[in-house]
């Protein structure tokens, strides 16, 4: 398990940019499923069928990271950019991007660092000594991500991109464990989904699913001196009642309890302020799709050192594998 | 029933965005005039009463928002009181000593409390209390006794009896926008007495203070040719300037603007005229944040209008209007759909 | 003329009429079908049901202008804008009001009678009214509705080096762009969408592509230019003069990778000079069509535009004529890659 988060952690997949993340999911678990499919938007989708009386259910995960986009460079090779996603700009300075090629760089600050940071006072150094030279390795147009590698710190684990690459490895290790499912189960791994949770509205679009379910990070608030959250690292997967893109359908979210209960698997209840997920998308889909999320609690989410603990990661494969084989009844 | 009766029960319901069923259930219930009536996925009530035009005949969707903003525990202190945090646009300073509705394994009456002024600092008092130094007071002594009947996630609503002011003024919570449904009904009540060709639709949506929800589920199913919004509109008060208001007593507002057809526009002016019906012109240049919008750009996209119900001191517990508003609002759209015809509808593609 | 007929049309979110009438009359001779829909989206279709991709041009006809919320005892307009105007470019501006196109002009206090601190704060939108010299209420109101529009009256110029002065560059030059693409011969189904509402939230697009349903969508635009004096050159976003630009990311869409590539590759090949859109806020008419349905690939060539959203925007004929050159070419060659078939 700590593999493949690690694998995935460590791809190179901002928004729109995804096709790394999506070939290795792919490999991962194309023997395990009955169809796989990509999209215009670049979603994988990966389906195994279910019984003729199932329903289908639509999980997704998604496979972009924040990063961000070169905007300018200058006469001396640095480099200008702008940000894809919600980069927290206290995150960048002193820190290190990657593009596609492989070149590195370090970003910094015009003048004092910590003062008065906006982002187009920031900049990247890739060490060329020349506009020529950046021009070698880096176009204006590009986009790149965070570098920075996965850490096992024993239950707690350090990654850039845990949102939502661990959201990925929950839906890729349930579905290795799922055997001849009551449900047709559609395995969404979208796309876009920092910048508008873009790829899972046009893959729900096409599968039209009964039941949409978004398997994402959420914040906690057991840090020093957090934001009030009733959300701790370890004490489960969290079940969502609402954040600013969905209200959870008020019947997937006693059923994700009640599984919850039964299976004695380890929850806790999620009632986000800010932010969303892809259920957000799915469930105003065509005529509309009752949706869940269930969350996979994070520390420093969007920042390059994003925290989860593998008991509350195993939690939320158990509940998915439950959810899968259920009867969902007239849901 | 009497339709007022019905806004009275609805106002005095609990229904915050998504989970709005109770209501569905009263409305469902007060509305004899539709041939058949269905919830879809999210919650929508969709009430249809067929027309006697040919077939296919013109698609109208009426559509007024069920929901109402509300609370959402976010924790249980150690001492039992409640945290919570909003779902929908609530002004924080409204929210003090409040009395609630918590709606746990058994629905529990609540308190909103805060810090009181004999032990505040000087200065202290000029300040709007904030959201997070708020919490509801249950009468609860501990954590344990809260959490046997509260959970995370649990919602809140306000608690107010409807009150009737001079004339047909009527002041209570979630007139925004149950006050659209009523409207609704009136109209459905009226048509019942009339002939027209149209199939009409008449939606009591979901999520509408969360961003227009039911309303994009809905008119996606509708696949409406014209569809109406019903919404309410800031109703004159002091402190806000004519040009942005509508007046109390005098009719709905017809909206004009990008979110509004303009032969629907003139039509709904016209019919006002003919009856004798009073209106109030409401020009928004920055539409959006009405059921319209989501109606509007549908599949192939409709024909739509937003007809606003004068209503003051909008999203508090006394929200402020006059019943003859709603019913002329409710006969404004019955004698508008009872004048359409075939080649009205058909004629809102052609530009 | 075409783009002076154009820009000197009005057409506000909502009130496309006129922009509309112009562009049905040029594009019916070149085209198979024409329809508009509920919202008013004027859709040309070449070769509706002809074999190979659906390829959709979408440019939107309206502009942001005024509209007028309330006529003031003394027979002052009270006006918001409608779409993103900044309130400091309205001062002392001329206006026509209205289906009577009542000429005005937008007043504001005298700098004699201002103290001098005053001068350093912007006028703000409730400050700004508009004068048609109507002495009372009454008066006004017999000249003007409520809810009625009122536009710049700018004249559309050349002059200096290739340059342009109109109003309503953002969007008259995708409209002409489209208009002009579509008297090219191909053998697949090209659908031009000239679209309304953009300015106010790309409302006619997403609709427009659900009745067109197209596999391949370019979407023509006039994007911001900041190659001014008083902005860092990285600020620029892009550069009047320096050809079409190309987006590779704004607020609502990312275009579609294997697309963007392919138009960079192909301006190198045909030497056309073509520039990346160096930043990423705004929003085109791509994010509702990619969004469509099951998804549609999306480009977005646009022609570099100072001072958007004011009563006069300058752009560079040179550019101009490079978008026109660029999907031309991506034209030809799709024709290509369907004709090898």
């Amino acid at each position: 398990m700590k593999t493949v988060i690690k694998q995935l952690t460590e791809a190179f997949g901002p928004s729109g940019y995804e096709t790394e993340v999506t070939e290795l999911i792919k490999t991962m678990v194309e023997e395990h499923v009955d169809e796989i499919r990509t999209d215009v938007l670049g979603n994988l989708i990966a389906v195994k069928k279910g019984a003729e009386d199932g329903k289908t259910i639509m999980f997704a995960a998604h496979t972009d990271e924040i990063g961000l986009v070169v905007t300018h460079i200058d006469d001396k090779g640095f480099l200008r950019f702008s940000n894809v996603g919600g980069v927290g700009i206290a995150t960048l300075v002193g820190n290190r991007v990657r593009f596609a090629n492989g070149t590195v760089g370090v970003i910094y600050q015009e003048k004092d660092p910590w003062k008065e940071l906006t982002l187009d006072k920031l900049y990247i150094d890739i060490g060329a000594e020349s506009k020529e030279e950046a021009l070698e390795k880096v176009k204006v147009g590009e986009f790149g991500i965070f570098h920075r590698e996965f850490e096992d710190l024993g239950n707690r684990l350090i990654a850039k991109a845990m949102d939502d690459r661990v959201g990925c490895a929950v839906l890729i290790e349930a579905l290795k464990r799922v055997k001849n499912p009551k449900n047709t189960l559609c395995f969404v791994f979208t796309t876009q989904e920092e910048v508008g949770l873009r790829g899972a509205r046009t893959a729900a679009y096409g599968i039209e699913p009964d039941l949409g379910i978004a398997l994402d990070v959420t914040l906690t608030g057991d840090m020093p001196e957090a934001r009030r959250m009733d959300v701790s690292l370890g004490k489960g997967a969290a079940i969502k009642v609402k954040d600013s893109s969905l209200i959870a359908h008020p019947r997937v979210k006693e059923l994700l309890v009640n599984i919850a209960e039964e299976k004695q698997i380890p929850y806790q209840m999620e009632v986000l302020e800010f932010g969303g997920t892809d259920a957000g998308a799915i469930h105003l889909t065509k005529a509309g799709i009752p949706s869940g999320t269930i969350s996979i609690p994070t520390r420093y989410i969007h920042s390059p050192s994003e925290m989860v603990d593998i008991r509350d990661v195993e939690a939320c494969i158990n509940l998915v594998a439950a959810l899968a084989d259920r009867d969902l009844g007239d849901i | 029933m009497e339709i007022k009766q019905v806004l009275r029960t609805l106002s005095e319901a609990s229904g915050v965005s998504g989970y709005e069923h109770n209501l569905a259930a009263t409305v469902q219930a007060s509305c004899p005039w539709a041939d058949e009536i269905k919830s879809d996925k999210l919650g929508n009530l969709i009430m249809l009463k067929k027309g006697t035009g040919a077939e296919p005949r013109p698609k109208v969707m009426l559509a007024g928002h069920m929901d109402e903003i509300g609370l959402i525990i976010t924790k249980i202190e150690k001492e039992g009181f409640l945290r919570f945090s909003t779902i929908g646009g609530f002004d924080q300073r409204v929210l003090l000593a409040q009395e609630v509705v918590v709606h746990g394994k058994e629905p529990l009456i609540g308190v909103i409390g805060a810090k009181p002024p004999h032990i505040q600092a000087p200065g202290e008092q000029s300040k709007a209390v904030k959201m997070e130094d708020l919490f509801i007071d249950v009468g609860f002594d501990s954590e344990d006794e809260a959490a046997k009947a509260v959970r995370v996630g649990d919602l809140v609503t306000l608690k107010r009896d409807v009150v009737d002011l001079q004339g047909s003024f009527m002041a209570g919570k979630s007139f925004d926008d149950r006050a659209g449904v009523a409207a609704i009904l009136e109209c459905f009540k009226t048509l019942a007495g009339m002939s027209h060709t149209a199939d009409v639709y008449g939606v009591a949506t979901v999520q509408e203070e969360v961003g227009l929800r039911g309303a994009v589920t809905s008119a996606y199913g509708i696949v409406p040719d014209l569809g109406i919004a019903i919404d309410v509109g800031f109703g004159d008060s002091p402190g806000l300037p004519e040009s942005d208001t509508i007046k109390l007593g005098k009719g709905p507002g017809i909206a004009i603007g990008p979110h509004v057809h303009p032969k629907v526009h003139e039509r709904m002016i016209e019919t006002a005229k003919e009856w004798n019906i009073g209106y109030s012109l409401d020009p928004s240049p920055h539409p959006g944040g009405t059921d319209t919008y989501a109606i509007q750009v549908a599949r192939a996209g409709a024909a739509t209008i937003l007809l606003s119900i004068p209503l003051r001191y909008m999203h508090t517990p006394i929200e402020t209007i006059s019943y003859d508003d709603v019913k002329q609002t409710g006969r404004l759209m019955a004698l508008f759909i009872a004048g359409l015809d075939h080649e009205f509808v058909e004629g809102l593609t052609c530009f | 003329m075409l783009l002076a007929r154009l820009t000197e049309a009005n057409g506000a979110p909502g009130q496309e009429g006129d922009v509309r009438d112009i562009i049905r009359a040029e594009v019916e001779p070149h085209v198979h079908e024409i329809k508009t829909d509920a919202l008013g989206n004027l859709i040309a279709v070449k070769n509706p049901d002809a074999p190979g991709p659906r390829v959709m041009l979408a440019a939107h006809m309206d502009e942001v202008a005024l509209m007028i919320v309330g006529i003031e005892s003394n027979g002052f307009l009270k006006f918001r804008p409608i779409g993103g105007v900044d309130p400091r470019v309205l001062v002392a501006k001329s206006v026509l009001v209205g289906a009577k196109k009542v000429p005005g002009v937008i007043g504001s206090k005298p700098i004699h009678l201002q103290k001098p601190p005053e001068r350093e704060r912007a006028f703000t939108m409730q400050e700004l009214l508009i004068d048609i010299g109507a002495k009372s209420k009454e008066e006004a109101e017999g000249l003007v509705k409520l809810g009625e529009i009122a536009y710049f009256t700018t004249k559309y110029e050349e002059f200096g080096n290739g340059k342009v002065k109109a109003k309503a560059l953002d969007d008259r030059v995708g409209c002409a762009l489209a208009i002009r693409l579509l008297q090219e011969e191909v053998s697949f189904p090209l659908i031009a969408a000239f679209t309304v509402q953009e300015e106010v939230g790309l409302r006619g697009a997403g609709v427009a592509a659900y009745q067109v349903k197209p596999d391949l969508a370019i979407v023509l635009e006039g994007t911001t230019a900041s190659d001014v004096p008083g902005t860092d050159e990285h600020k620029h976003a892009t550069t009047v003069g320096a050809g079409p630009c190309i987006t590779v990311m704004d607020r609502v869409s990312i275009p579609h990778p294997p697309l963007v590539r392919e138009l960079f590759s192909l301006a190198e090949e045909e030497g056309i000079k073509v520039q990346v859109r160096r930043n990423t806020a705004g929003g085109t008419d791509a994010g509702q069509i990619q969004l469509s349905e099951e998804g549609v690939k999306v480009a977005t060539i646009a022609v570099p535009c100072r001072y958007i959203h004011s009563p006069a925007s300058v752009m560079s004929k040179e550019d101009f004529e490079g978008a026109y050159k660029l999907v031309k070419s991506y034209l030809k060659r799709l024709q290509e890659r369907e004709a090898s078939k």
